[in-house]
């Protein structure tokens, strides 16, 4: 029998003593025996110190009609779900996993986390707040200047061979000055008004509740606010009640010199109108970041020159993400070590 | 000084009244708006009026030898402003320039001449640092190459594109902290950059740390943004030696002139990652862009618009108008260039 440090062995009588056994810190054991299920591969950092710090269980290491027999077969040792915005621990996901203790998502939007199952289970669910923040913050005015402004046309342009006068142009308008509102007035929200602020842009939102910003405008309602500003920028969390929150109407009243901007999730836009108001050029133009159905994006808006699409990249810098998963190592850290978590969902 | 502005103000009207309003000499194409405003106001001689087929040059002496020939002019950045030019029409004492740059017009031989000359003032220079924030958020963000990538159908195809690069907290070295370089400042402030710049001489009204030369400038920023006006002193103010001092985690953004950067050594930077993108605006040769920045996906081209919105259009015509109307009414110009000042 192996000598742990808890349990010594006694030495046989008349035989040599045992060696010391290797001196295991408990905190070590406690890390190293929480198994760990990670969703997909989001991220090459994340997932080499979770496999140095705790057992990894990699989802995708199983073929796509074995994932049951996988989870089955690893259950009991499965006590964490590493999840992101795309991939997260839905309802028979957490069915299949008797022992989860935790989901940590590699995010900070968790509207694809069963948080009412989690709650019924006892589930403890962290996500990754603050560390985003600027960059989100940065690509929606980003999308804005690049929409307004048709950075990524020029580009397409000239890479096409397709300037060959000097005076070649078409006339965009400025983005400075503009009305923008915003749809969230959390940190995200909060934090694309100040940048909007040093342009010269006014500022108004819509929230679940006002809130203590006498220079911003709280409009109650969403259709009042689109028909209010330039610029519409979604950047609230998606919920039952926010869900295709940008509707027709409110397209419509955002109209054909307005500008939508989307880097919440996509199925707060109804994403079928947002189409076919910019192909009848009822919307002006739009910024995109997140869609209805990732990594799908709307074929229809290819072939349109006022629209900006990019896949998801609102986090995704090496400065963030490696932000983002320290604090995901740090939340599994503290379960493991029955510390308090970090960032927990409320 | 408002009894000048009344007197200002008969004068031109009784000019106009009289059948005489004051000749202009347009040498630039101009829209709709922007011709019938000028000819509410004055006797417009236009280069290019439909059937006027005299080149440049010879109109411009044809017009010199009208009766009342014009003593104002509306030009643009192809129009070189030099002594051959001024002989051929003296009867010419302002130059309203509705270019961005002054690099066109000679000034010293201007001043010689005792010709007034007018530039743009601050009409472009929002939509300027506008661009320049976009192009750079763009470059770090990787806007239009993961764009492009969406557009091929390769994110369904091939998974997540390769991450960028944060914004906040680097520092921008901007090279001229006039009416651009500063509006670029306060917005990049905002987005939580520390701020380096480069000027001839040191600002006391900003906090930014300043930098002697370009060269050390480079060497403590993570970005360099080009916002100073092209003249002798900073053509390939941006060359070589500059590139390796900002390093392979550099980005460069251009909305000044293209001769600002040595855009041989800027593809070579490139092509080596010696440093790591880049934004331009702005060519040595436009229309001609180096084809082998095309299939580049860390470099954002763009084909020199950084001044044309809507809005900057209609405020050019509002400032160029006011420029001739306090010529013609004896007032001093809204926006007057001296021999001496150099833009920034």
């Amino acid at each position: 029998p192996v000598a742990t440090a808890e349990q010594p062995t006694h030495p046989p009588h008349n035989s040599q003593p045992l060696p010391l056994p290797p001196s295991v810190p408990p905190a070590a054991m406690a890390m190293e025996s929480l198994g760990v299920l990670l969703l997909h591969p989001m991220n090459a950092y994340l997932e080499q110190e979770l496999d140095s710090r705790f057992r990894l269980f990699r989802f995708w290491d199983s073929p796509p009609d074995g994932r049951a027999e996988f989870l089955r077969a690893n259950s009991s040792a499965i006590r964490a779900v590493v999840g992101n915005a795309g991939y997260n621990a839905d309802a028979a996901l957490i069915d299949a996993l008797p022992s989860l203790e935790i989901v940590a998502s590699f995010s900070v939007g968790i509207d694809r986390v069963d948080l009412p199952k989690c709650r019924e289970r006892g589930i403890r669910v962290t996500n990754t707040p603050d560390v985003l923040t600027d960059d989100v913050a940065d690509l929606a005015v980003g999308l804005a200047i690049a929409a307004l402004r048709k950075i990524p046309q020029a580009d397409r342009y000239v890479r096409a061979g397709l300037w060959k006068a000097k005076g070649d142009y078409t006339l965009t308008t400025r983005f400075s000055g503009k009305r923008v509102a915003i749809l969230g007035l959390g940190r995200i929200g909060l934090a694309i008004a100040k940048r909007a602020e040093a342009f010269g842009c006014s500022i108004s939102y819509h929230s679940r509740s006002e809130k203590p910003f006498p220079n911003y405008k709280f409009f109650t309602n969403v259709v009042d606010l689109a028909a209010n500003c330039d610029v519409l920028i979604v950047a609230c969390s998606l919920n039952a009640e926010t869900h295709h929150m940008v509707n027709r109407k409110v397209m419509d009243a955002l109209g054909p010199d307005g500008v939508l901007i989307n880097i919440g999730r996509g199925a707060l836009v109804d994403e079928p109108e947002l189409v076919s108001a910019l192909l009848e050029k009822r919307l002006g133009a739009a910024g995109l970041d997140v869609f209805e159905h990732e990594p799908f994006a709307p074929e229809q808006l290819f072939s349109l020159d006022n629209v900006v699409l990019v896949p998801h990249v609102g986090s995704d810098t090496e400065e963030t993400c490696k932000a983002m998963a320290d604090l995901v190592l740090k939340n599994l850290e503290a379960h493991a070590l029955n510390k308090p978590l970090l960032t927990p969902v409320p | 000084v408002a009894l000048l502005a009344v007197v200002a103000t008969l004068k031109l009207a009784t000019m106009a009244a009289a059948g005489g309003k004051p000749a202009v000499l347009l040498l630039r194409p101009v829209d709709a708006p922007f011709a019938a405003a000028l000819r509410d106001r004055f006797r417009v001689l236009d280069l290019y009026a439909p059937g006027q087929a005299l080149p440049a040059l010879a109109f411009v002496a044809a017009a010199a030898a009208v009766p009342e020939p014009p003593r104002a002019t509306v030009i643009w950045g192809g129009v070189r402003v030099d002594a051959s030019f001024l002989d051929a029409a003296p009867s010419l004492r302002c130059v309203v320039s509705t270019a961005a740059g002054l690099d066109h017009i000679d000034l010293a031989e201007c001043a010689r001449r005792g010709v007034a000359v007018a530039n743009s003032g601050e009409v472009y220079s929002t939509d300027v640092a506008d661009y320049a924030v976009g192009l750079l958020l763009d470059v770090l963000r990787r806007v239009s190459a993961s764009e492009r990538y969406v557009r091929r159908g390769s994110w369904a195809a091939q998974g997540d594109y390769p991450l960028g690069s944060k914004l906040g907290g680097k520092r921008v070295g901007i090279i001229g902290l006039g009416n651009i370089g500063s509006r670029i400042a306060k917005r990049l402030e905002a987005f939580g950059c520390i701020i380096h710049y480069n000027s001839r001489k040191p600002k006391d009204s900003v906090s930014y740390k300043y930098f002697p030369n370009v060269h050390e400038l480079a060497a403590e920023s993570d970005v360099l943004v080009v916002a100073c006006a092209l003249n002798k002193a900073t053509r390939h103010i941006v060359n070589k030696d500059v590139l390796e001092a900002l390093g392979k985690d550099g980005v460069v953004v251009n909305i000044g002139r293209g001769a600002n950067i040595d855009e041989a050594e800027l593809v070579i930077a490139l092509r080596e990652g010696k440093i790591a993108g880049a934004g331009l605006d702005v060519f040595e040769h436009e229309p001609k862009v180096p084809a082998e920045l095309f299939s580049m996906e860390n470099v954002v081209l763009s084909r020199h618009v950084a001044v044309l919105t809507e809005e900057s259009r209609s405020d050019l015509r509002a400032h160029t108008i006011g420029n001739l109307e306090a010529f013609f009414s004896g007032q001093p110009l809204l926006t007057p260039v001296h021999a001496d000042s150099l833009a920034q």
